[in-house]
C-alpha cells in the first residue's frame, strides 16, 4: 500500500468519524431490543426522546447518575435503574440482588457512599407471593451487605399479561465526599485503565440460565456491592480520574464512552484481560465477545500512572477486587477510538456495540 | 457458517441416538455425534471433536495437531540456524 | 483452550512471518480467503497488519449469511408473521435486513421468532409445541447443511409433522468459480475454507490449480493456521508448484466426511439456480429438499411472496467481493452503509469484508505499541 492510498484511507476514516460524531439520529418508529442494549441505538433513543424533552445540564452529562450540589455545598449523588432480567433467578443470585447492587454501584461510580434507596414494584396479577418474598429477602440481604437502607417504595399491580412477573425500579442517594472529583474529562494520556476482576460472568450466567442454548456450566453471577471497594480505591489513589461499572454492553461500552467523553484513545492489551477459562469457553462456543458481556460486580477505573500500583494493591486486598488488573492505558491518538492489542500480536478496534450481542454461528 | 470449536467428549449418553456430552473448558453441551461415530475406532470418551451448530463434524487428530505445531516451531529454529550461519560467515 | 491457544502463540507467529517476508520479497501477492470465518479471524486477531506489505489478503464471498438476498429475508419474515408459527433462526441471521426490516424487528412487532444454536433445538421446540408450526431458517454452506439434513431425518423418524425448513443452504464451489471467471480479478492463490472441507474434503478444489493455475491451501481458523497457509502458498509459488494442499490436517481428512456427504445427498438436491446477493444468479449453487422430504419444506407449506428485491444502486458490493476495491473505497462505506444500516451484503453480517473492516479494522494500519502494565502486588489465584 503506497502512501497515497494510506492517506486516502485516513481521509475516509476521518470523514466517517465526523459522520459518527453527529448527534445520533433516531429513525425508528417503534422500540426494539437494540434500544435497550446500551450501545448506539440506546444512545440515539435517549438523545432524541429523553434529553430532547428534559433538557438540563445535569442530565446532559449522561453519567450513570446525577451529582447535585446542595445549598450547603455538600454534593449528593442520585441514581435510578430498572430491573427486568429473565430468568429472575440464576446461579448466584436473583433480580433482587441486581436491583440493590445495580443502584448501589451507580452511586459508588460517582464516588458517593450509597446510603438510602427506594424500591418500586410493578407486579403481574397472579404472581406468587412466595416468590415475591424470596426476591424481597434477596434485596434485604443485599442491602445489608451494601450498608444501605431501603426507606421508601411503591407497589402497583397490573393485569395478567401486562408485565412479565415483576419489574423492579430502584433509586438511590448518597453523599459524595468533598475531596472526591471524578470526571471523564480529567482523563489524560498516560493514565492507566484498571478492571477490578474477571469479566463476562454475569451476562454468560444469565444467558445459560435462560436454557435456550442448552449449555451447562458452573458460572454464577458476579453481582456485588462495590461501595467499600471504591472507598478503599479512592483512599489509596486519591487522584483517580474516572469510574464506571461495565454492566449492559460490557467493558467495551464503558471504554468507548470514556474515549468519546474525554476525546482520547484507549489501548487495551488482550493478554491482560482477566477472564475465567470457563467463561471464555462459553463465549467461544457462542461466538460472543466477552468485552461486550454484562458484569454486575465489577468496575473500570482510570488512574494516573503514578497511582496505578497503589490502586491495584488496594483493590486486590478487597474480596471484590482480588483479580484486579491493569488492562490498558490512555493515549492521545486516534481520539474517540478503543484499540485492542491482540494476544497474537496484531491489533483491532473495539467499536461501540450495535444492538444486543447475539451469539454468532459463523 | 464456519464457527467450529474443539471440545472433548466426556460422556456418550445414547450411542443409538448419537447423543454425547462434550466439554469446552468446563462448559458442557449435548452434541449429536452421528457424523463421526462411524470413523475408524468409533468415538470414545476422551476423544476431541470439532463442534458446529450442535454437531460433531470431525474428530480432531491429535497427532496431526502436534505435527502442525512442530512444523511451526521448527520454522523458528531453521531461522535461528540461518542467523547463526550468517553471523559466522566471513565478511566479503 | 486446547487446540486453540497453541495456535495463537505470538512468538511462533513472528517466526512464520519472517519466512513469509523473505519469500514475498520483490513481488506483490494477493491471496483470497473464501470463507467468512477466515475474514472474521483475520480481523479479530489483526493478522493483516502483521503481514508484510507485499502480502495482501482479499476477502471473498464465503459468508452464507451475507449472500441471502433481501427478497428471501422478506419471505422468511412473511412465514414468521404467519399466525401459529414459531420461527427459529441462528443469531447472525436475525439482524439481516430484507426490503422491510429484519427478523428482530418482526419479533418486536409480535412474531414468535426464536434464536437457536442448533437445528436440533428447533426440532425440540416443535416436539414441545405440537399445536404450533415450527420453521427453521436453514442457512450455511456444506459445513452446516449435514446438520440440517440429520435434523430432517430425525423429524421423519420421530413422525414430527409440525416442523419444516426454509432452506437457503448454498455450496462453496460455484461462487469460487464465479470469482475465478471474473475478468477484473488478479489473484495469486486461495486460502481454502477449513470447515466446509471437513465435510467435502480437499478434492473438490482441484479445478482451481488445474483449470485456473492458482494454488489453494485449505486453512484452519487460528492465526497460526492462516499464517502457515500463507507460507505454504508462497512456498508453492517459489518452487513453481501449483496444487491443492491441506494446512488444517488436524480437522480436515483428505476425503472429507463420507457419512455427512451421504446424508447430504440423501436429503438434498441442487436447485437449478439461486440468487446470491452481490454476485447475481449462480446455477447449481444451492440446495433444496428432495421430493420425499417435501412435507418438511416450508416453501411448500407456506406461501411466500417470492419477490426479488434489488440492492440499492449505490451498492458496490460486487467490486468488494471480488477484491477490486477495498471496503473503505466504496462510496457509501461508513456513512450511508454501516453495520446498523447496511446497504449491501458485505456489511450485513460480521463476517462480510466491509463489516469486519468497520467493526475491527479501522485505524489499525499501524501497529500500536504494547501497553506497559504495572507490576501487581499479589499474583491472582488461578481459577
Amino acid at each position: 500500500m503506497n502512501d497515497d492510498a494510506g492517506s486516502h484511507e485516513d481521509e475516509v476514516l476521518e470523514r466517517i468519524e465526523a459522520w459518527r460524531r453527529r448527534r445520533p439520529k433516531l429513525k425508528d418508529e417503534f422500540i426494539n431490543s437494540a434500544h435497550g442494549a446500551g450501545g448506539k441505538a440506546s444512545a440515539a433513543l435517549i438523545d432524541a426522546v429523553f434529553l430532547e424533552a428534559f433538557r438540563n445540564k445535569t442530565l446532559e452529562s449522561m453519567a450513570d447518575g446525577a451529582v447535585l450540589e446542595l445549598p450547603s455545598g455538600e454534593r449528593v449523588a442520585f441514581s435510578t435503574d430498572g430491573f427486568v432480567v429473565k430468568p429472575r433467578h440464576f446461579p448466584g443470585g436473583s433480580i433482587g440482588d441486581l436491583a440493590v447492587n445495580g443502584t448501589v454501584n451507580d452511586l459508588a461510580m460517582m464516588g458517593a457512599v450509597p446510603q438510602w434507596m427506594s424500591a418500586g414494584f410493578v407486579i403481574e396479577d397472579g404472581f406468587p407471593i412466595a416468590e415475591l418474598r424470596d426476591i424481597v429477602a434477596d434485596m434485604a440481604a443485599a442491602a445489608l451487605k451494601a450498608g444501605v437502607q431501603i426507606v421508601t417504595g411503591d407497589t402497583k399491580v397490573v393485569n395478567k399479561g401486562a408485565c412479565d412477573g415483576v419489574y423492579i425500579t430502584t433509586a438511590g442517594v448518597g453523599v459524595v465526599p468533598a475531596h472526591v472529583h471524578l470526571d471523564a474529562k480529567s482523563v489524560r494520556p498516560g493514565d492507566k485503565v484498571i478492571v477490578s476482576g474477571k469479566i463476562g460472568d454475569h451476562g454468560v450466567a444469565v444467558l445459560i440460565a435462560r436454557g435456550d442454548l442448552a449449555l451447562e456450566a458452573d458460572i454464577p453471577t458476579d453481582s456485588a456491592p462495590l461501595g467499600e471497594l471504591v472507598e478503599h480505591l479512592l483512599a489509596a489513589a486519591p487522584n483517580t480520574r474516572f469510574l464506571r461499572d461495565p454492566t449492559r454492553g460490557g467493558v467495551a461500552t464503558v471504554l468507548n464512552e470514556l474515549a468519546r467523553e474525554a476525546e482520547v484513545a484507549v489501548v487495551m492489551q488482550e493478554s491482560a484481560l482477566p477472564i475465567r477459562n470457563i467463561v471464555n469457553g462459553a463465549c467461544e462456543i457462542l461466538g460472543i465477545d466477552p468485552l461486550y458481556v454484562a458484569n454486575e460486580g465489577k468496575l473500570v477505573a482510570v488512574v494516573p500512572p503514578d497511582e496505578a500500583d497503589a490502586a491495584l494493591a488496594a483493590m486486590q486486598a478487597h474480596p471484590f477486587g482480588v483479580d484486579a488488573a491493569v488492562i490498558g492505558e490512555v493515549r492521545d491518538d486516534p481520539p474517540g477510538i478503543v484499540i485492542l492489542n491482540t494476544g497474537f500480536g496484531g491489533n483491532r478496534i473495539v467499536d461501540m456495540l450495535v444492538g444486543d450481542p447475539l451469539p454468532r454461528i459463523c | 457458517m464456519c464457527l467450529g470449536i474443539p471440545g472433548q467428549v466426556v460422556e456418550i449418553i445414547d450411542p443409538a441416538d448419537h447423543r454425547a456430552t462434550v466439554d469446552v473448558d468446563g462448559v458442557r453441551r449435548e452434541v449429536n455425534v452421528g457424523l463421526v461415530m462411524g470413523d475408524a475406532g468409533g468415538l470414545q470418551v476422551g476423544d476431541w471433536v470439532l463442534i458446529h451448530v450442535g454437531f460433531a463434524m470431525t474428530k480432531i487428530d491429535e497427532e496431526e495437531a502436534a505435527s502442525t505445531l512442530d512444523f511451526i516451531k521448527q520454522l523458528g529454529s531453521v531461522y535461528d540456524d540461518e542467523i547463526r550461519d550468517f553471523s559466522t560467515e566471513a565478511p566479503l | 483452550m486446547k487446540f486453540v491457544d497453541e495456535y495463537r502463540d505470538p512468538a511462533a507467529a513472528r517466526d512464520i512471518l519472517s519466512h513469509i517476508t523473505g519469500l514475498a520479497e520483490g513481488h506483490h501477492y494477493k491471496f483470497m480467503e473464501v470463507c467468512g470465518g477466515h475474514t472474521h479471524t483475520i480481523y479479530k486477531h489483526g493478522i493483516e497488519n502483521v503481514l508484510p506489505e507485499t502480502v495482501e489478503l482479499v476477502h471473498g464471498p464465503g459468508c452464507p449469511v451475507c449472500v441471502i438476498p433481501m427478497g428471501r429475508v422478506d419471505d422468511a419474515i412473511a412465514v414468521a408473521e404467519t399466525p401459529g408459527v414459531i420461527f427459529t433462526s441462528f443469531g447472525d441471521m436475525m439482524r439481516v435486513p430484507g426490503g422491510n426490516g429484519n427478523l428482530l424487528e418482526a419479533k418486536a412487532r409480535g412474531a414468535d421468532v426464536r434464536m437457536v444454536y442448533s437445528p436440533l433445538d428447533a426440532l425440540r421446540i416443535a416436539i414441545a409445541n405440537p399445536d404450533k408450526q415450527v420453521v427453521f431458517f436453514a442457512v450455511g454452506f456444506e459445513t452446516t447443511a449435514p446438520s440440517t439434513a440429520v435434523t430432517v431425518l430425525k423429524a421423519m423418524q420421530k413422525g414430527v409433522t409440525n416442523f419444516s425448513l426454509f432452506c437457503n443452504h448454498v455450496t462453496i464451489v460455484p461462487p469460487l468459480k464465479a470469482i475465478l471467471e471474473s475478468p477484473d480479478l488478479r489473484l495469486d492463490g486461495f486460502l481454502g475454507p477449513g470447515h466446509v472441507s471437513t465435510v467435502i474434503g480437499n478434492r473438490p478444489y482441484r479445478f482451481v490449480p488445474q483449470k485456473y493455475g492458482l494454488p489453494l491451501v485449505t486453512a484452519g481458523f487460528e492465526p497460526l493456521d492462516i499464517l502457515q497457509a500463507i507460507l505454504m502458498l508462497l512456498r508453492q509459488i517459489d518452487k513453481g508448484r501449483c496444487e491443492v494442499e491441506n494446512q488444517y490436517t488436524r480437522a480436515v481428512p483428505e476425503l472429507g466426511n463420507p457419512r455427512a456427504l451421504e446424508i447430504l445427498n440423501q436429503v438434498f438436491e441442487l436447485r437449478p439456480h439461486f440468487e446470491w446477493r452481490g454476485l447475481g444468479f449462480i446455477s447449481q449453487s444451492a440446495l433444496k429438499l428432495r421430493e420425499e422430504f417435501a412435507p418438511w419444506d416450508a416453501e411448500l407449506r407456506f406461501s411466500v411472496p417470492g419477490v426479488r428485491v434489488a440492492d440499492p444502486k449505490a451498492c458496490q458490493c460486487g467490486e468488494v467481493l471480488k477484491g477490486v476495491i477495498k471496503p473503505w473505497e466504496c462510496k457509501v462505506f461508513g456513512t450511508a452503509c454501516t453495520p446498523e444500516t447496511p446497504i449491501g451484503t458485505c456489511m450485513v453480517s460480521s463476517e462480510g469484508a466491509c463489516a469486519a473492516y468497520y467493526n475491527y479494522g479501522r485505524f489499525t494500519k499501524h501497529q500500536t505499541v504494547p501497553v506497559e502494565l504495572s507490576r501487581s502486588v499479589k499474583t491472582p489465584e488461578p481459577v
